[in-house]
């Protein structure tokens, strides 16, 4: 990566542009392979294409993990309604920042991955949503979508091939719910971001109740390594079930923060010790957020794991979006949950009552709790409201607030009796900042 | 009410992205860019974008409440956003926007009585590997320390542009 030093127990696949000369530019791309996967792509008929991305075990890497190529082939490719390929670039989930790396350093690699998930469904457009905080990004995307029609990688004729595809960005306005497949299409159709209900999934009735592959951004950068050097390699590259590499987002407590690329079931412990340098000052591991906000905490006892769909899965977690969250011994439990929950309780859309009342009456119970004002009752009273909360709701954002929160409930019990009967939170003295690694 | 040759551009461009059916689609980017030029979501610029997008004023003045980085008060000419969710959190994203709010005397979405800083308590900004980060309008700050906040604070109500304050770089290129 160009914003931490790399980690010599990285497999560049994704990243390994990212540190050449004028990485962005489609020279540079076009001089290391670029558009090689696309132009094999065209000589492929749309099962071959399809039928290799199965191969790839490539899975979601947005979060969910469904495999890419089955969701592919949900696509009617007969219907007469046009087709879209919609690149999830809202990247929000807290802990994850690796789509803006991805976007920052090799945009030409993203644009490769849309124009063959083109080919094989028979779309003609494609759109990349970027959240609106990431307005230099529109700029490099913009930059990069000029160049590919200027060199005649997109367009009504693409290298003279009788390929026709057009890609525009389009930005978001700030709103986690966006990142949600259905709040996206909303938003990008100019809507509010409330969620659909489905079915009929996006394969189906998508942008403009058309046929539409969503996906995220790492999703679609790995598609041209798959096209170039087939499916089973890039299978093998990962654990069984789990093909490839993926970008983690090392953040929190680690002497060496960072997106680094490892093969899929990569070990969390070495992931923290080895490629994250160990916990700073010393300090012993108190829990793992394994894949942004959303996803159950492990303790440090459950961290020797592989990291990959279905072993996190084993340990009641998720894989996620990639964003590990490490945590030393002086982090306080309770304001942690209250910190997440006071996220989702801004960010619930409130399209469903059980998550836009479980989020807020969750955020005033826990507000109240790391106050020193809770009761002994209340730790029962979190949990079940947010078993409540869970299956309830058209999209996901109201499990992703409920499961982190029973798992904190449920794992770390003693440090919500500790803030009982008015007693001061125990790590109240700790500035945060003093465990940040720099120096004020 | 007329806009700049720059954003008129800018429109033109966005309506051109989508189906000529469907250009509903640009409210969103439109108001987002207008709000740049404009500072705040006006009923004017409400109406100006709906006759735009071929959709009536309340299509466009929902979406406006919907969206965190659209709003109808002016901000200040520098927004300075402070994150503290988990990752910033756990790192002192906490004690940087205390820092923020005690130095200037303002809270969360207020602005600085001579309208040049505006202060916004934000969720993560997809920065997470590289905190505590602050992002001013639309730039990143990384590794964001109490005295790189207080430098860039001081320098900005100076009347200093962001690339002008020393000690302090951004991290988008």
């Amino acid at each position: 990566m160009r914003y931490n030093d790399p980690s010599p127990l990285e497999t560049p696949v994704l990243t390994r542009r990212f540190r050449l000369p004028n990485s962005q530019s489609i020279d540079t791309y076009l001089a290391s392979d670029g558009y090689k996967g696309f132009e094999r792509a065209i000589g492929m008929t749309q099962d071959e294409i399809i039928g290799e991305v199965k191969t790839s075990i490539l899975r979601g890497r947005g979060g969910a993990g469904f495999p890419t190529g089955m969701k592919w082939g949900f696509v009617p490719r007969t219907s007469p309604k046009p087709k879209y390929i919609v690149v999830n670039a809202d990247e929000s989930e807290p802990g994850t920042c690796k789509d803006r790396l991805l976007m920052e350093f090799d945009p030409h690699q993203l644009i490769e991955g849309v124009l063959i998930a083109g080919l094989a469904v028979g779309a003609q457009q494609g759109y990349i949503y970027i959240r609106g905080e990431f307005r230099y990004l529109i700029g490099v995307m913009d930059k990069a979508i000029d160049e590919a029609y200027a060199k005649g990688y997109l367009g009504d004729n693409i290298l003279g091939r009788g390929v026709k595809f057009n890609l525009a960005t389009h930005s978001g306005a700030g709103a986690y719910e966006c990142g949600e497949e259905s709040a996206l299409l909303e938003s990008l159709e100019g809507k509010r971001g409330n969620p659909r209900i489905r079915p009929p999934f996006p394969a189906v009735a998508g942008a403009y109740q058309c046929p539409t592959i969503l996906n995220n951004v790492e999703t679609f950068c790995a598609v041209p390594s798959i096209i170039l050097n087939g499916g089973k390699w890039f299978a093998d590259l990962g654990s069984p079930k789990n093909g490839g590499t993926r970008l983690f987002c090392l953040s929190g407590h680690v002497n060496k923060p960072g997106v680094y690329e490892l093969p899929m079931g990569f070990n969390l412990m070495r992931m923290i010790n080895e490629v994250g340098g160990g916990i700073r000052g010393g300090k012993k591991l108190k829990a793992v957020v394994p894949g942004g906000s959303s996803c159950p905490i492990l303790k440090a006892d459950e961290c020797d794991l592989a990291m990959d769909y279905d072993t996190v899965a084993a340990a009641k977690s998720m894989l996620g979006s990639g964003g590990v969250v490490v945590l030393d011994e002086d982090t306080c439990m309770v304001k942690f949950a209250l910190r997440i929950m006071r996220f989702y309780a801004h960010e619930s859309c409130g399209w469903c009552i059980p998550c836009r009342e479980g989020t807020t009456w969750l955020k005033k119970l826990l507000t109240r709790f790391h106050e020193g004002q809770g009761q002994r009752s209340d730790i029962v009273m979190i949990g079940d409201l947010s078993k409540n909360m869970l299956g309830r709701t058209f999209c996901p954002l109201g499990d992703a607030a409920a499961m982190p929160t029973i798992a904190i409930v449920e794992k770390f019990r003693d440090e919500f009796e500790a803030h009982l009967d008015g007693k001061p939170c125990p790590y109240e003295h700790i500035n945060a900042f003093s465990k940040s690694g720099l120096a004020a | 009410m007329t806009f700049s040759p720059e954003l008129e551009a800018q429109f033109e461009k966005f309506l051109a992205k989508y189906p000529a059916d469907k250009k509903r689609s640009a409210v969103i980017p439109m108001l987002v860019y207008a709000q740049d030029e404009t500072h705040a979501i006006t009923q004017e610029v409400i109406e100006e974008v709906a006759k735009r997008c071929g959709v009536t004023p309340l299509q466009v003045d929902e979406v406006v409440g919907f969206y965190s980085m659209l709003h109808k008060k002016p901000q200040g000419t520098y927004h300075v956003q402070v994150c503290t969710n988990i990752s910033c959190l756990i790192v002192g994203g906490e004690e940087i926007w205390n820092q923020a709010c005690h130095k200037l005397g303002i809270g969360h979405k207020q602005t600085t009585a001579d309208g040049r800083i505006s202060l916004e308590e934000v969720e993560c900004m997809g920065a997470c590997s590289w905190a505590p980060a602050v992002q001013v309008n639309y730039d990143f700050y990384h590794f964001v320390t109490p005295s790189q906040l207080d430098k860039l604070l001081d320098g900005l109500s100076a009347g200093k542009k962001p690339d002008e304050i020393a000690g302090v770089k951004r991290a988008s290129c």
